[in-house]
């Protein structure tokens, strides 16, 4: 039966509440960046509209984040699922993306090809810095090694903004292909069947 | 069929984000169903900052050459409104569960040893300072005065209306002072003269400048930011 399913249900479950607790604390992190810009910018939409409510917002979804997570890499590890996404070979990479660029890389369901799972491994590191460099900042004193870890507290600070970056830029990259490929999006919801 | 899917996910999508647009956490006395969900998330956050809270770790400590000069102001109002305080004719009160409770003058307070740390100072907004501040360490004043330390709570009543609250182990932390000299000197007004808590296990937020009273209490005190939505515990 999960044989012959695209998307087996605990991908599609942690999938959206993926986006949920992404949402939030992307969303709820602009506003707590906004207190204090590490750059010459701001950001003009924001989770929570003091620093109060948004790092409330960050700090209960960080719970979601971490434990949806959690699921998901046992889940993969358990299952056998992380198969599926690795290894990643640069050659691979490399053809693959080629032929991506000349808008001649085949979608073949149930299967990722090398970018995807350049992609889809890339952003998971990502979340995993993201999660820990935000552990650094919020207890440097009680995880002091996680946050020499990432060169002490100001360095954790810009070790998360570039994670959160290098998330959006993935989600950005990511919502351009399934708009470019819109039969994608219905079996992430109902699981789809392979031919 | 596509369309009307993605039309129902991005109807999904937007039903999620409006409650969350909509909260404000602007007004503590009438919380709306959002605010009372953050509450419970900020009371298990506090929970776990408790359980995570280690007394033998230290704040990491600092060079001279560190310290961030000039120091940095910050407070609920700008520069021009700090209170001063007489301290000729100051006197640290003292309340709740404490049995000798004369309050304390500052020439008193000098008599006692003095610690001094070179630590970081981190804001709830992300910005980090590093100081130097000596003090009485917290935990010989409370034992001296006879505080109940099987108490949960020690509050500080500021001379400028503010008031905060920490736990009982944080307070007792060896690198919790109560400062009364930072940078070498005598506190100056707008850095918490005459007496300031210098705890640098929390955010800075949990450094009252300016204390006038000191209680030990097992009624929950709240405090100035932690009543709007910011974390009671806010541990470092």
């Amino acid at each position: 039966m999960s044989r012959r399913v695209i998307h087996p249900w605990p991908v599609r479950l942690t999938h959206w509440l993926n986006v949920i607790a992404m949402v939030v604390m992307i969303g709820s992190g602009w506003q707590i960046y906004n207190a204090s810009p590490l750059f010459n910018f701001r950001f003009p939409f924001t989770i929570g509209q003091w620093l109060g409510a948004a790092i409330a917002w960050h700090l209960a979804a960080m719970w979601l984040l971490v434990c949806n997570g959690l699921i998901y890499l046992i889940w993969s590890l358990v299952s056998g699922h992380y198969r599926k996404l690795l290894p990643v070979r640069p050659r691979e990479v490399w053809v693959d993306l080629r032929a991506a660029l000349r808008f001649d890389l085949k979608h073949e369901t149930g299967l990722y090809n090398a970018v995807q799972k350049l992609l889809y491994v890339g952003v998971l590191l990502a979340g995993i810095v993201a999660v820990l460099s935000g552990l650094s900042i919020w207890k440097p004193v009680q995880l002091w090694f996680l946050c020499d870890l990432f060169g002490g507290y100001v360095a954790a600070r810009y070790v998360h903004f570039f994670a959160m970056t290098g998330i959006c830029v993935f989600v950005l990259v990511h919502v351009l292909l399934v708009a470019l490929v819109p039969k994608v999006l219905p079996p992430m919801i109902t699981g789809g069947r392979l031919p | 069929m596509i369309n009307r899917r993605s039309m129902l996910l991005r109807a999904m999508a937007l039903g999620a984000a409006a409650p969350l647009g909509g909260c404000n956490y602007d007004d503590p006395a009438h919380p709306d169903l959002a605010d009372k969900f953050l509450h419970a998330m900020s009371a298990w956050n506090d929970r776990v900052q408790a359980a995570l809270f280690d007394p033998h770790t230290l704040a990491p400590t600092f060079r001279p050459d560190q310290i961030t000069r000039p120091p940095r102001f910050n407070a609920f109002y700008s520069i021009n409104q700090v209170t001063v305080v007489d301290e000729s004719r100051y006197k640290l009160e003292l309340g709740g569960q404490i049995q000798n409770k004369s309050p304390w003058s500052l020439r008193q307070l000098r008599a006692l040893p003095q610690e001094s740390q070179i630590t970081r100072f981190v804001c709830v907004e992300g910005w980090r300072v590093i100081g130097q501040w000596s003090g009485v360490k917290l935990s010989n004043f409370l034992r001296r005065v006879g505080a109940d330390t099987t108490c949960k709570y020690v509050s500080f009543k500021c001379a400028d209306g503010y008031y905060t609250s920490i736990d009982m182990p944080s307070a007792l932390h060896p690198q919790t002072i109560l400062a009364l000299d930072f940078l070498g000197h005598p506190l100056t007004p707008p850095f918490g003269a005459p007496v300031r808590l210098r705890i640098p296990t929390k955010l800075g937020f949990k450094n009252p400048k300016s204390i006038v009273q000191l209680a030990v209490t097992n009624i929950y005190p709240g405090g100035y930011w932690e009543d709007q939505g910011y974390n009671w515990f806010s541990g470092s």
